[in-house]
Order: structure tokens, then C-alpha cells, then sequence
């Protein structure tokens, strides 16, 4: 069965060959900084499984000593130039879109057929990560199609994504080690006492106050946990089941739902969400780390203001 | 209440601008430590979740196929064809791109589109190109709106889906509570809200036109 197992191989061969064209590339003073901490990336997708609990903690906080002492640079391979572009977009024309197109056709179509094909009756993809499985396939089979039709050299494919993986740098690995906090926040009860104090602060005689420190809550709690899931049950728990559904009756799919989305406006105000909002600016090389949550924040805060009035005239039918 | 130390922590790192892959190891060492436990401990705690979450960083997969296209011009195709498009303006393409990722997230399709595989390629360049000249700032402004909006339609959208994480999270943890609520209920009432981030965003999206012509004037 095609699983996750095979997109990490994949995942760890191609961290791999940015560690070794890092460490070959002159032009970066820092290149060994580099070549260390893309290698540690590839060894933790292809090994990470045998080195045990401690040794993933001390592998994590490896790359975050690399990364926090400054010792990566932006390594520059060498790539057409704006003017060559210019040239090769006129004669290849409306073709450079055919692979770009292909990710999110493969994409569709991995996710919908991998789930009912079968060989010799077992599934041939793990249902579970056909989504993940469709875009490692998808993304390969773009960067074949990409280096035959336009003929690139055969180094560029690699070259081209160390190029784009050195501009994102450190921010790559931010989603993951904030998911990671996320399981040791869990474990010391972090959750639990904001969801505590949240409740203390709650009042209860007013169903409009109750409904507002609902969302409020769900909003402040996302944007300090930097992830909807890890409030929704402590604010739930603690304001909705008791206070907006217990006592006020509100319909709790309707409280629920907008419940959930109420912390998803949290989540685009917040560093932590790292994958949203932080990772763009470095992969669109902003000045401002925070120039995306900026551009976000008033529609984050109107919607906040609209899920609060729409609770409010929906949850409750009588 | 000590273990908020470590979200303290997270809030002066991120506002004082250290590197916050430091930043999140410290906050971790700190939740734990004031938690009580043995430092090594929280270490395996928090190498046990790095390893079972490496999915999260899977997506770089595609940096390759993006890297291949840019270098044989696929942003620079991208913009000429907008340029040929008189009626384009960075709103109107955003507005457009804002459409297509809700709808396409409310259909379950999250990944089709994204920050590394559509946004820097293609909707960045071409809302750039659409309100060009720009200064600087403002080409900042574009791009960062370009992801804003990604962002947008994506949060507003895949709460519609039925199977998506969030809504089988609220289904169980209903269940658990000995409430039952269908999934569909649950995604039909993510619609109000998707509809009216539509309208917030887009009517943002027009103003985000007027105030580039308006600096363009000015210049």
C-alpha cells in the first residue's frame, strides 16, 4: 500500500540533495549552515521513525539552534536571468501554464480515485493520506513534464527548488515545531488553564454577552494557541455547552459551526499559524514578517464582529 | 497557572521579533518546566510530536515543479497575460481567485490551490501586473494581499465540506458530550458566514483598487 512511509522517502531524498548541492555551492558563505540544516531535515523524514522520541527532541532542537544562531544563508544558484525569462515566456507562450495546471488536476483526481482503487482487494493508496499521496505525485510528475517540455538542464529541477527552499529558510520548519509546542502546551494543561479563566471571566446572565465571550474566546484562545482545533474544545466546554446551549438554548450545530469559525478569524491574526501566514511572506520575499497578517487583520476582525451577530440571530429559534 | 509562562513566552518572542523557531523551543521548555516536569522529558514530549508531524512539511514537495516553471518564465508569462486583459486590476483578480478558492474548498478541494503552488507563481505576479507601475511599498501591499486572500476564501470555504477536520472535530467532540449533530447541519451553517466573508473581503478587495489608483495618482 502507497502511504505516507513513501512521500517521506520522497520528502527525504529531495532534503537530501539540497544538503549536498548546499554544501557545493561556493557562492553561499554560509553553505555549511545550510548543508546541515536541510540534511537534518532529510534525516529526520527518512529515519525519524528509529530515533526514538529523545532523539527527534534533540534532532528538533539542532535545526533550532542552526537556524536561531544565524548560520543559514540564502544560497543562489544560478538561474536564467529577468531578460532571458522575458524571452522564454514569449516563445513558449501559453504552454507554461500546462504544468502548472497539471498540480491541481492531479490533486483532484488522486484524491477522488486513489480512495476506490484497489489491488488484489487491499487499497493500493492508504485512503487516509490519498490527498497527501495525489500532491507528492502531482508535484513530480509537474516537475517531469516542466524539465521535458521547456528543456532544462538536468541539474535545475533541484537547483531551482533549493533556490525557492533557501528564501523561505527557517519559516519551513515553523509549522512543525509549532505543532509540536502544541503537544507540550497540551501536556502541561496550558488548555486547560486559559479555558479556566475564560469561564471565571464569563458572564453569565445575558445570552448576547454569553454568545460574544463564545467567540471572543475562540478568537483570543486561536490566536495564543495558533490553531482553531486546540480551543474549539476548552471554549466549548467551558462557554458553549453550559451558557449558550445549556442555558439559552441555542441549536449547538449552528453554535458549533460558527463556533469553529470565529477561532479560524484568531487563526489569520496570529504568528503561531505559522503555515498561513508567516511562511507566505518568506516565500514572497515581504519585508514585513507580518505584512500577511496585516493585510488580513480588518477582515479578520469584521468577521468576528459578523459571527458574533450571526449567532446571536440564528442559534436561537424560539 | 505557571505553565502560562510558556505562552508568555510565545507573545514577547513573537513581538520582539527573535527567531521564533527559538522563540517556540523556549516557550516549550518553560510550559513544561513549570508544568513540573523533568526537562528531558519535555524534550521527548516534544520530539515524539516533531516526528508524528512531519506531514506539515510535505508540501514543499512542489518547490521543484515551481522553481522549473519560474525559471523558464512562468511569471513573466503570467503577467503579460494580464496586461492583455484591459479591465484587470489587482482586486478584480484577487476577487476572482477569492471565488474560485471558496468554492473550490467547499467542495472538499484544499490543496488544488496554496501559497507555494498558486499564489507565488501565478496570483501574485499577475496582480502585480495588473496595477502596475507600483512602488515598492505597495508591490509589497499586492503580494501580501495575494496571500491574505488565499487564506480567506480557504478558512471560509472548507467549513462547507463535510468531511473536513474541523467538522468531524466538532461532530466527536459533540458526540462526547452526548449531543448529536449531523455533519451536513454543521456545514450548512458555515454558509452565513462564508457568504458574508465574501462580501467583507471583496468589497475590501474594490477599496484595495481605489487606494492603489490613488497613490499611483500621487506619484
Amino acid at each position: 500500500m502507497i502511504g505516507l512511509p513513501l512521500v517521506y522517502l520522497l520528502a527525504g531524498l529531495m532534503f537530501g540533495a539540497f544538503a549536498v548541492l548546499s554544501a557545493l555551492d561556493r557562492e553561499n558563505r554560509k553553505r555549511f549552515g545550510n548543508a546541515a540544516f536541510w540534511g537534518l531535515f532529510a534525516l529526520s523524514f527518512l529515519f525519524g521513525d528509529h530515533f526514538g522520541d529523545l532523539g527527534n527532541g534533540f534532532l528538533a532542537l539542532a535545526l533550532a539552534l542552526i537556524a536561531g544562531t544565524g548560520q543559514l544563508g540564502v544560497g543562489a544558484p544560478t538561474t536564467t536571468s529577468p531578460a532571458e525569462r522575458e524571452g522564454l515566456a514569449a516563445t513558449y507562450g501559453a504552454r507554461l501554464f500546462i504544468p502548472a495546471l497539471v498540480i491541481p488536476v492531479l490533486v483532484l483526481v488522486g484524491t477522488l480515485a486513489f480512495k476506490r482503487l484497489t489491488l488484489h482487494d487491499a487499497p493500493l493508496v492508504d485512503p487516509k493520506q490519498a490527498t497527501l499521496v495525489s500532491l507528492a505525485l502531482a508535484a513530480l510528475v509537474a516537475a517531469i513534464l516542466a524539465q521535458v517540455m521547456f528543456r532544462q538542464p538536468a541539474s535545475a529541477p533541484l537547483q531551482e527548488g533549493r533556490r525557492l527552499m533557501d528564501l523561505v529558510g527557517w519559516a519551513a520548519l515553523l509549522p512543525q515545531m509549532l505543532a509540536a509546542l502544541g503537544a507540550v502546551f497540551a501536556l502541561a494543561g496550558v488548555g486547560k488553564t486559559i479555558g479556566e479563566l475564560a469561564v471565571m471571566i464569563t458572564p453569565v446572565d445575558s445570552r448576547f454577552a454569553a454568545v460574544a465571550a463564545y467567540c471572543l474566546g475562540m478568537a483570543v484562545f486561536t490566536v495564543m494557541m495558533g490553531n482553531a482545533f486546540a480551543a474549539f474544545p476548552v471554549m466549548t466546554g467551558g462557554i458553549a455547552l453550559p451558557l449558550v446551549i445549556g442555558r439559552f438554548g441555542g441549536d449547538p450545530a449552528v453554535v458549533c459551526a460558527i463556533g469553529m469559525l470565529s477561532g479560524f478569524c484568531g487563526t489569520l491574526l496570529t504568528p503561531l499559524a505559522a503555515n498561513f501566514n508567516l511562511v507566505p511572506a518568506a516565500l514572497l520575499q515581504l519585508k514585513d514578517r507580518y505584512a500577511v497578517i496585516r493585510a488580513q487583520a480588518p477582515t479578520a476582525v469584521l468577521m468576528l464582529v459578523v459571527n458574533v451577530v450571526l449567532m446571536n440571530a440564528l442559534a436561537f429559534h424560539k | 497557572m505557571l505553565t502560562l509562562l510558556g505562552v508568555a513566552v510565545i507573545v514577547l518572542g513573537f513581538a520582539l521579533r527573535f527567531n521564533p523557531l527559538m522563540v517556540v523551543v523556549a516557550a516549550a521548555l518553560t510550559s513544561g518546566l513549570a508544568a513540573g516536569l523533568p526537562p528531558l522529558e519535555v524534550l521527548a514530549a516534544f520530539g515524539k510530536a516533531f516526528n508524528t508531524n512531519r506531514y506539515v512539511t510535505v508540501a514543499w514537495l512542489v518547490l521543484p515543479a515551481i522553481g522549473l516553471l519560474e525559471r523558464a518564465g512562468l511569471q513573466e508569462k503570467a503577467r503579460a497575460t494580464i496586461r492583455s486583459i484591459r479591465a484587470a486590476s489587482a482586486g478584480r483578480i484577487l476577487l476572482v481567485y477569492l471565488i474560485l478558492r471558496q468554492l473550490s474548498a467547499a467542495l472538499g478541494l484544499v490543496s488544488i490551490a496554496g501559497q507555494a503552488q498558486t499564489v507565488r507563481p501565478l496570483v501574485a505576479p499577475m496582480a502585480e501586473a495588473a496595477s502596475e507601475p507600483l512602488s515598492d511599498r505597495r508591490r509589497e501591499d499586492v503580494k501580501a494581499m495575494s496571500a491574505a486572500t488565499d487564506n480567506v476564501g480557504l478558512f471560509f470555504g472548507e467549513d462547507i465540506f463535510l468531511a473536513i477536520g474541523s467538522i468531524l472535530l466538532i461532530v466527536g467532540f459533540l458526540d462526547q458530550s452526548g449531543i448529536t449533530v449531523e455533519p451536513l447541519h454543521l456545514s450548512m451553517w458555515a454558509i452565513p458566514s462564508a457568504i458574508a466573508a465574501f462580501f467583507v473581503h471583496g468589497a475590501r478587495l474594490l477599496l484595495f483598487d481605489r487606494a492603489l489608483s490613488k497613490s499611483e495618482a500621487e506619484q
